[in-house]
């Protein structure tokens, strides 16, 4: 059998360089911090809203801000972003609004995917994030598809498609990668490994000793990455895209990382999880060991974290309060967006319902919680 | 007007859509060099390369879970499914992915695109290679179905489905391949999506059907006739969004139904009409209604000439709703 991907590091669990650092100027680094802090509130109050009864359902996204972070600092200001539902960091990164974010979780009428998904399915096609969808892998061809089509129309940039471990089980995972592998399509794979399919453990979901080692099978480059560790995620990334819009084919990162909480607010992983498990990973917390690093090189202080969570804390208060406050979308909206012009049977079923409204008055809410 | 065959005028509209395009692409299985097992994109590859004539990997789920991709990132492609019988692999690509996109994203991202594949017996294929399970996708929303079941409507319909901004699953009935022949507009020539087509006026019952059984039930209209019988028959042409006020129309004017289809018949798209028709117009309707469909069994093989409804059967539902005054 052939030798397993090595695992590559910058950052060691102590926050001391080991290897080479990337050329990141200060600002970066300090960007990069921020938005892994930024992310991890973001988080920890989609929790508290949803255990409030304010939000319906929530994931989170703790302890994979390196992974994520990492790889989207490395994204070029054109690329493509076929995202997994876990992944909204890279939104908070690329600065979408605290708003925009809140809107979709409340599915309320500024909501741009118009309350029809539920939270964390985000759309935002002024940074080419392509809608989500709760399928596991359906993404991964569709990246496939993008990358192939920026082949035919001679553009350059990278399509990014990101999936986790139980992700590389699903069909489209192989057709996605097959066909980028025949085409040598611009499209770098982030696999993130954060051992857990829900309650499923990564033993159960393969034999293969890594799953970087599974590009082997499709002439494409695999790299394994310490998925915790921001610069190291970063320069495999950015290695990655700079081969991928070189021409020289797609890459299959597997970034090893954990989550740290649940798989959504409707799972507990005390039924499946050792605690002990938990607890030697959350001694490898990304936020904690980069933080450990930027202390090093004299880019963080106690004080500048303190007023960087404070704004980001206010920030966030006051779009939750504004996107709480914002109504339902209106009924009528159900019936939009089904084809590009409204057909003849659903002009009649919606006139039907509003019918109906109009004699018998609202249709009454009898709510219900997501059992998952 | 020249004449041509379904699939010749398949090819033609591929072409005209191509020439006028440089976003139609398409990929499938054997659709290059080789032109497809059934001729449809013959000349193409050719004429456009292999960018854009993508002979694909052996995975139905990748061809349309890329042309999703594709899609998305502003092209028009053309995937081929080489037979309908082998698209479940794609089912969710289609169902949850092309068809849910615009919805499900609030309007912001759109899947234009055509699935084209052969549909339906009469090749001697067996149950991999001759059915015709049309109604899975008419029950989706976010897609269009279309059927043609003439040359003309094969060339129109397919043009127009390339560029209407949905996701279409385009069937084309194989048995009409070389069998329906007629002239065709040249060039850049379009048929409307929402409408189904008057194949023939009657006055005594409404025949309802599509594709490979329209013709099928043409062959029966001269039979009805001598037998005293003026049978109106439509051509439904699409099956989502379908027409169901040419249907009703037709019904309000004979009084009776019989919906013709080669599917099996619980579930299917005749069970829609049927339903339909008994919602809207059931006090015009003087007879109950009749379904002629395939059985409710897997598409045989040595038996495929008994699974598929013919001129007897067809004719047989004609004169039974009849027997009512």
């Amino acid at each position: 059998m052939a030798e397993a991907a090595e695992l590559l590091q910058v950052i060691d669990v102590d926050g001391k360089t080991r290897g080479k650092a990337p050329a990141l100027k200060p600002d970066d680094l300090k960007a990069m911090f921020r938005a892994m802090l930024a992310t991890r509130l973001f988080d920890q109050r989609g929790m508290n809203l949803q255990r409030q009864g304010r939000i319906g359902f929530f994931v989170p996204s703790m302890g994979q801000e390196a992974s994520q972070i990492g790889a989207g600092y490395a994204m070029g200001e054109q690329d493509w972003l076929f995202p997994s539902y876990r992944t909204h960091s890279l939104a908070i990164l690329k600065g979408v609004a605290w708003k925009r974010l809140y809107d979709q979780l409340w599915g309320n009428a500024t909501d741009e995917v118009k309350g029809r998904q539920m939270p964390n399915h985000f759309s935002f096609r002024d940074i080419r994030w392509v809608s989500i969808s709760s399928p596991i892998g359906t993404q991964i061809s569709q990246a496939a598809g993008a990358a192939r089509g920026m082949q035919v129309r001679g553009e350059k940039g990278c399509v990014w498609a990101w999936f986790g471990d139980g992700g590389t089980s699903s069909n489209d995972f192989h057709a996605g990668l097959n066909f980028a592998g025949v085409w040598k399509s611009p499209v770098v794979f982030m696999c993130e490994n954060n051992h857990w399919a829900i309650s499923v453990p990564t033993e159960k979901q393969t034999a293969s000793q890594t799953f970087a080692d599974k590009a082997v099978a499709y002439g494409m480059r695999g790299v394994r990455v310490d998925g915790n560790d921001v610069l190291a995620v970063y320069e495999a990334a950015r290695e990655a895209r700079e081969r991928a819009v070189r021409g020289e084919g797609p890459t299959l990162i597997e970034t090893v990382t954990f989550r740290m909480g649940p798989h959504s607010s409707s799972d507990d992983p005390k039924r499946y999880q050792a605690q002990s498990l938990f607890e030697a990973w959350q001694k490898k917390d990304p936020i904690e060991r980069f933080r450990a690093w930027l202390k090093v090189k004299k880019l963080w202080s106690q004080e500048w974290e303190d007023q960087l969570s404070k704004g980001i804390q206010d920030e966030l208060a006051k779009a939750v309060e504004a996107a709480e406050a914002t109504p339902a979308p209106t009924l009528d909206t159900l019936f939009d967006d089904v084809y590009a012009t409204l057909p003849a049977q659903l002009a009649e079923q919606k006139a039907g319902l509003m019918e109906q409204i109009r004699r018998s008055g609202e249709i009454e809410n009898a709510g219900g919680a997501f059992p998952l | 007007m020249p004449e041509m065959t379904m699939l010749q005028a398949i090819n033609d509209a591929l072409h005209v859509a191509m020439a006028k395009d440089d976003g139609v692409v398409m990929l499938g299985e054997d659709i290059g060099k080789k032109g497809g097992v059934f001729g449809a994109t013959q000349g193409l590859h050719d004429k456009y390369g292999e960018m854009r004539v993508m002979d694909t990997p052996l995975s139905e789920c990748g061809i349309i879970g890329s042309a999703v991709g594709m899609a998305l990132y502003g092209l028009k492609p053309v995937p081929e499914i080489q037979f309908l019988d082998f698209i479940y692999p794609a089912f969710d690509q289609i169902v949850s992915e092309a068809a849910k996109m615009r919805y499900r994203s609030g309007g912001q991202w759109t899947c234009p695109m055509v699935i084209r594949s052969p549909s339906g017996g009469g090749i001697r294929g067996g149950h991999y290679h001759s059915q015709s399970s049309e109604a899975y996708f008419a029950h989706t929303p976010g897609l269009r179905v279309v059927m043609p079941s003439t040359a003309r409507d094969a060339k129109g319909m397919l043009l127009s489905a390339i560029f209407c901004g949905d996701p279409v699953v385009f069937l084309e009935p194989k048995h009409l391949y070389r069998l329906a022949k007629g002239d065709v507009p040249a060039g850049w020539y379009v048929e409307d999506l929402d409408k189904a087509r008057v194949a023939h006026e009657g006055t005594d019952v409404t025949v309802v059907s599509w594709g490979a059984m329209m013709h099928t039930c043409e062959e029966v209209l001269k039979e009805a006739h001598e037998k005293g019988i003026s049978v109106e028959l439509v051509d439904l042409r699409t099956l989502l969004p379908w027409d169901a006020e040419t249907v009703l129309a037709s019904v309000r004017k004979t009084g009776r139904l019989v919906t013709v289809q080669e599917a099996p018949r619980t579930c299917g798209f005749g069970s829609e009409v049927a339903a339909t028709v008994a919602e809207k117009a059931i006090d015009s309707l003087r007879a109950p209604i009749a379904r002629v469909a395939g059985f409710d069994t897997p598409f045989p093989y040595t038996l495929e000439h008994v699974y598929k409804p013919d001129r007897k059967r067809v004719l047989g539902a004609i004169e039974y709703v009849c027997r009512w005054e």
